[in-house]
């Protein structure tokens, strides 16, 4: 979780013969349908909006615990089933969970599609959540959990510093979950979590490739359609206070090389027209991190030589607070502190000499590009629908972000550059590398085979 | 997005079978002699190529281990009248990527760009000077092996990389598989500017290349970019073959001592060719064993039933000689025996029966069933065309891998497994190690 990813490839797709169709079902649930007929494939992702953001402390990580429990079974279709019929009908299926969102996904021969919108129809009413499959699965959310973070430097550095820079608002808490609650979690919890949650007024149904879309809104009438809606809980906003002075977060784990992170609070994008700082602050990130020539690589990894790795990220598509980030690894021999500055150095160089024509025209250029590109994945066109959505955004707007993109001016990006990357709102981690602890385990080295 | 339900799994005996008509691969070789190997679609307008030559680790020699991914890594950093800092600018000014390949085999770059004709045409000309004439100029090279060294050090902090490696070298012992890709922090720092010249100039050739095009070009236009490609190069020759492996006798059994909070399993021996007369009962069998997902056998005894773990997996690789076989998991630490103790017990009972005609049937259909996936955007039907190409498989193979995955038996899969899979020539690596309670 080191990095973040750039993602000006969230543009706009124009291709020809790509149309989407839209509907909104009696109980609620959204349907979204876009039609690619590159290959006979279909991809079905139901969304629903709730994620870690939504938890509450003491059960943190409940939403990803669901997630797995969502493939145990319900009153028709046993554990493991679920997984087992979309196998056998060539498909390939998974999920995953966010601070925003949770969603499912299969992708199938086009004409096998109507097996997964039945399952998952089924499981979005009828989970079993019993408490054996619970006890088993959440021993391995923890496996998970340790595979993860407790073993990964660089994503307990991350925790730590999503710890810092939020206070109030919960993104400050990890996806996965603290350990300790993952340990004291219940059944009940999932249960709850379950209820809460998941009805098909807080869903999305995005399908994606070469459908009838007629067809697939009559499925989704006809498996999702029975299902009642249900109150869902208040949202409270829990804004983040404004942050008065810097931040700072010291994680020390075993690794051989330091890593600093720097991250900034950032608007996210609320709307889309009207809006101009979060795409000038996209712009930045390309101009920080956009290529192996981009300012950051190219001044402190190639001139300098202060850094191993330098990188730049600003995703302003959430339903929460945005972070604009900077992170950098020291090479041998050159301190945090150092690469910190230098880091620092990059931003300042920006708000007082701006950024030339040539380099903004170059990060439009990938933009550009990666509108074509993206097209390319049908999975990933599905996912741009599914995310915009769940953030609350219209997803018919990035056609207008797409534009508002190109109309960036080197102007703004050194305004946006002064405006929010201040010390003030700036929390600083640090990982601060240990030695190795090697104890020899039980039965220490070598020994032929003794199974 | 953070967490997948279960990490994805290692699909190396991907490549696909058919069922779609229309991947009408277009094959022949330029007069420097690259083998080319072309896709022409028009549906976006963007293109698609991939360059490889037989320069992957495996050639590399064993006191200056990690020469053929530096030399690839500093291809790239400077070459003929770009420098460094021009490449990377002139293929964002026109939005094309420059991507890299490398393994044992393989050594390669990718280039995605759009279709237009001084879009591509830039990107090629970049490329082709990356091929042709890369600079090596001393000041990078001394800057990128410190990164190089750097990456290692960080490396052989993690238990995941230990267990690979020390797998990695148990299995192959002084075979050049055995060399771990990257190299070693020592002989990296004696590679000089010479080696990487050599290297480049032995391995660089016209004869030793293979080119995949996929996407909105004509032939005419495939041809002419495939040539200015190639042209840059010497002819060379065809490159020695890799030295077979020799088979393990005994296996043995390593604890590598570490921190972590969970150990890390590898197991396994060398177990499969690229062309391989066995390939398909090994791979529809591997299906039913740890590489069908939530289907696999290991999947449903070790985490489904027990909770030991999050993955646990089995893979065959195939290469150029004899790939890896292996079996992996990660459990917390004073589970490890248990855990250990059923990823063995699994395998020895698929050994003794098989799978169940059950079983084989939804391997087949999910492999069978789950064709048009794999093929049904450009980047994954580049990759077909790089491995077709430069392993030179039939051009027909995704044509006949359906059949092939249709006829394979019990009994093949039966004798195959026996065949390669004996229990006794199996190295097994345990990074961690068992504990009788949580490490702090």
């Amino acid at each position: 979780m080191k990095r973040l990813l750039f993602v000006l490839s969230i543009a706009v797709t124009t291709v020809a013969h790509a149309e989407i169709v839209e509907r909104t079902l009696d109980n609620g649930m959204r349907v979204i349908i876009k039609t690619d007929r590159r290959a006979p494939v279909a991809v079905s992702q139901v969304w629903y909006r709730a994620g870690s953001t939504d938890e509450f402390n003491g059960s943190t990580g409940v939403a990803h615990v669901l997630e797995h429990m969502m493939f145990k079974g319900t009153h028709e279709v046993p554990a493991g089933e679920f997984s087992r019929r979309i196998a056998a009908a060539g498909g390939r299926e998974n999920a995953f969970t966010s601070r925003d969102h949770t969603a499912y996904f299969q992708t199938l021969q086009k004409d096998r599609l109507e097996l997964a919108l039945k399952l998952e129809a089924d499981r979005m009413a009828n989970l079993n959540l019993s408490a054996d499959e619970f006890a088993k699965e959440i021993q391995v959310v923890m496996e998970e959990r340790r595979l993860r973070t407790e073993d990964n430097p660089q994503a307990r550095l991350y925790e730590g510093l999503m710890a810092t820079v939020f206070q109030a608002h919960p993104y400050r808490r990890p996806i996965i979950g603290w350990m300790d609650d993952l340990k004291n979690m219940h059944v009940d919890d999932a249960r709850d979590w379950y209820q809460r949650w998941y009805a098909p007024n807080n869903a999305t149904l995005v399908v994606a490739g070469d459908v009838d879309p007629a067809r697939v809104l009559a499925w989704a009438e006809q498996y999702f359609g029975p299902i009642s809606a249900r109150d869902l809980p208040q949202r409270k906003p829990q804004n983040e206070p404004e942050q008065n002075g810097v931040r700072q977060v010291v994680v020390k784990a075993p690794a051989k090389l330091p890593v600093i992170a720097l991250a900034w609070h950032a608007p996210r994008l609320l709307d889309p027209e009207t809006d101009s700082d979060p795409y000038a602050l996209e712009i930045l990130a390309g101009v920080l991190d956009g290529h192996a020539s981009a300012r950051l690589n190219q001044s402190l990894v190639r001139e300098q030589q202060l850094a191993t790795e330098a990188s730049a990220g600003y995703d302003g598509v959430s339903r929460g607070p945005a972070l604009f980030m900077v992170d950098a690894t020291p090479a041998e021999g050159h301190t945090v502190a150092a690469v910190e500055a230098a880091l620092k150095q990059e931003i300042a160089r920006i708000v007082r000499d701006g950024v030339g024509e040539q380099e903004l025209a170059r990060v439009k250029a990938q933009v550009l590009a990666s509108q074509v590109y993206q097209q390319d994945s049908l999975f990933y066109q599905a996912m741009l629908i599914g995310e915009w959505t769940t953030a609350g955004l219209d997803y018919r707007a990035r056609d207008t972000r797409f534009r508002k993109l190109k109309e960036v001016t080197p102007e703004q990006v050194r305004e946006v550059a002064a405006k929010y990357l201040v010390d003030d709102h700036l929390t600083v981690a640090r990982l601060d590398p240990q030695p190795m602890d090697t104890k020899p385990a039980r039965r220490g080295f070598g020994g032929r085979h003794d199974f | 997005m953070i967490s997948d339900r279960i990490l994805v799994f290692l699909t190396t005996l991907a490549l696909a079978p058919t069922a779609l008509a229309g991947l009408d691969i277009q094959h022949w070789s330029t007069p420097q002699g690259a083998r080319v190997y072309f896709v022409e679609n028009h549906e976006l307008p963007m293109l698609d190529v991939s360059v490889d030559f037989a320069a992957g680790s495996a050639r590399d020699p064993r006191a200056k281990s990690g020469l053929a991914s530096l030399t690839r890594q500093l291809m790239s950093l400077g070459a003929g009248k770009y420098e460094e800092r021009d490449i990377a600018e002139k293929m964002a000014d026109v939005g094309a990527n420059l991507g890299g390949r490398f393994d044992a085999d393989r050594a390669g770059f990718q280039v995605r760009t759009l279709s237009g004709k001084v879009e591509r045409e830039q990107a090629i000309d970049v490329l082709g000077a990356i091929l042709a004439t890369p600079r090596f100029d001393a000041g990078i090279l001394t800057r990128e092996k410190a990164r190089v060294i750097a990456g290692l050090q960080e490396s052989e902090t993690r238990p995941d990389y230990l267990g690979a490696k020390a797998f990695q070298a148990a299995i192959y012992g002084d075979h050049p598989y055995a060399l771990n890709e990257g190299g070693e922090v020592a002989t990296v720092a004696k590679i000089d500017r010479d080696d990487l010249r050599a290297f480049h100039r032995d391995h660089y050739r016209a004869r030793n290349m293979s080119i995949a095009v996929m996407g909105d070009i004509s032939r005419a236009e495939a041809e002419a970019l495939a040539e200015k490609l190639a042209s840059g190069l010497p002819p060379g020759e065809a490159p020695a073959p890799i030295p077979p492996v020799k088979p393990v006798e005994q296996g043995k059994r390593q604890v590598i001592p570490h921190h972590a909070t969970q150990s890390h399993l590898f197991m396994g021996l060398p177990g499969l060719l690229r062309e391989d007369p066995d390939y398909f009962p090994l791979y529809v069998g591997n299906y039913v064993l740890g590489g069908g997902g939530f289907d696999s056998r290991l999947t449903k005894a070790i985490r489904d039933k027990k909770g030991l773990a999050y993955s646990v997996y089995s893979y065959f690789m195939p290469m150029r000689e004899l790939g890896p076989f292996q079996i992996g998991l990660q459990t917390r630490r004073e589970a490890t025996d248990d855990a250990v103790a059923s990823a063995r017990a699994e395998l020895e009972r698929y050994l003794q029966e098989g799978p169940t005609e059950a079983e084989l049937t939804q391997a087949k259909n999910n492999i069978v069933g789950g064709f048009p996936m794999r093929i049904d955007s450009n980047r994954k039907i580049l990759e077909y065309l790089a491995v077709i190409g430069f392993y030179r498989l039939p051009l027909d193979w995704l044509d006949t891998y359906t059949p092939q995955v249709e006829a394979v038996s019990r009994d093949d899969i039966l004798r195959a497994f026996r065949a390669r899979l004996r229990p006794e020539a199996m190295d097994t690596v345990i990074v961690g190690g068992q504990l009788e309670s949580p490490p702090k």
